[in-house]
């Protein structure tokens, strides 16, 4: 995979559009980016991100990673997902990096941790089971 | 009805609606009761997860169940309040059928202080085939708002329970 085959991934699913999703091809995995929009906003008193947009992004950074080691085949589905947020989303850029815990022939287990100042000050994180498309 | 309900019926549709991110989701106020919120989100291609299927995003979903929980813990505290959400849990059931709207029906079970329990699905037409259920809680992050009966005298006034 490349920098422009991880963009095509993302690229092809309208809702990362929506949400204004970027990606960043890394040799270990691949750096999801959720720059700033107002539109991402579920709290605009505070202000802060929509719990959903980010649980939305860390849902597409999972099937992104799941997706870059078979890029031919269709998307990973969410299974089961558990999602907890661990601090506000502030307006500002998000990065999200998934990591593949166990992946078996049906079903993978991925874990995902969404950031913003500093990675070891993780927003919120997710776990969950993604159906994997069976190959051919 | 109390007059909690009655003034959260008048001013839900606006909650939603200035959620900038419930609004770009398309997502609809539909109704609440005691612990209970209902959401609706009409399908529209900016929402589709798998551009082969056309089937909306997880994240869709899970944006209608995690807003749809929070009108339904709002109601549970039987209060206007800011609410955090602390964890989503959502089992995805099937794909959402392309071109349905999906509603999510929220019930808030139980409240503490600071926390509201909630259990959701989310369907597209059959609630007894949901598309997904979801189990969440929540926390308020600030003061908790009573609306007194129309009888009572703390108009307005902060509840020191909370």
């Amino acid at each position: 995979m490349s920098q422009k085959t991880a963009t095509d991934l993302i690229s092809a699913i309208p809702y990362a559009k929506t949400l204004g999703i970027e990606v960043e091809y890394k040799e270990d995995g691949l750096l999801l980016i959720l720059p700033y929009l107002k539109s991402n906003i579920g709290n605009p008193t505070l202000p802060a991100l929509h719990g959903g947009a980010i649980g939305g992004f860390m849902e597409v950074c999972a099937m992104a990673e799941l997706g870059r080691r078979a890029p031919d085949l269709p998307f990973s589905k969410p299974i089961g997902i558990n999602i907890d947020y661990l601090r506000r989303g502030k307006p500002v850029t998000t990065y999200a990096r998934a990591t593949i815990f166990k992946e078996g022939a049906r079903v993978a287990n991925v874990r995902v941790r969404a950031w913003q100042e500093s990675e070891d000050k993780p927003i919120a994180a997710l776990s969950g089971h993604f159906l994997v498309p069976k190959k051919r | 009805m109390s007059a909690f309900l009655e003034k959260l019926w008048e001013i839900a549709p606006a909650l939603v609606e200035g959620t900038p991110h419930a609004r770009e989701l398309g997502i609809k106020f539909v109704a609440v009761d005691k612990g209970l919120g209902t959401l609706s989100m009409p399908y529209n291609d900016t929402l589709i997860g798998d551009p082969r299927s056309r089937v909306i995003a997880g994240g869709a979903v899970t944006t209608l169940l995690d807003q749809a929980c929070g009108m339904a813990a709002i109601a549970g505290f039987d209060g206007f309040a800011q609410l955090a959400t602390l964890s989503l849990r959502i089992d995805y059931q099937r794909a959402a059928k392309p071109g349905k709207t999906v509603m999510a029906e929220a019930v808030c079970y139980k409240t503490t202080r600071h926390v509201a329990f909630i259990r959701a699905i989310a369907h597209d037409g059959d609630p007894d085939d949901p598309v997904a259920t979801a189990q969440s809680c929540f926390m308020l992050t600030g003061p908790l708002y009573k609306v007194p009966s129309k009888a009572g005298q703390t108009a307005g006034k902060e509840d020191k329970t909370s």
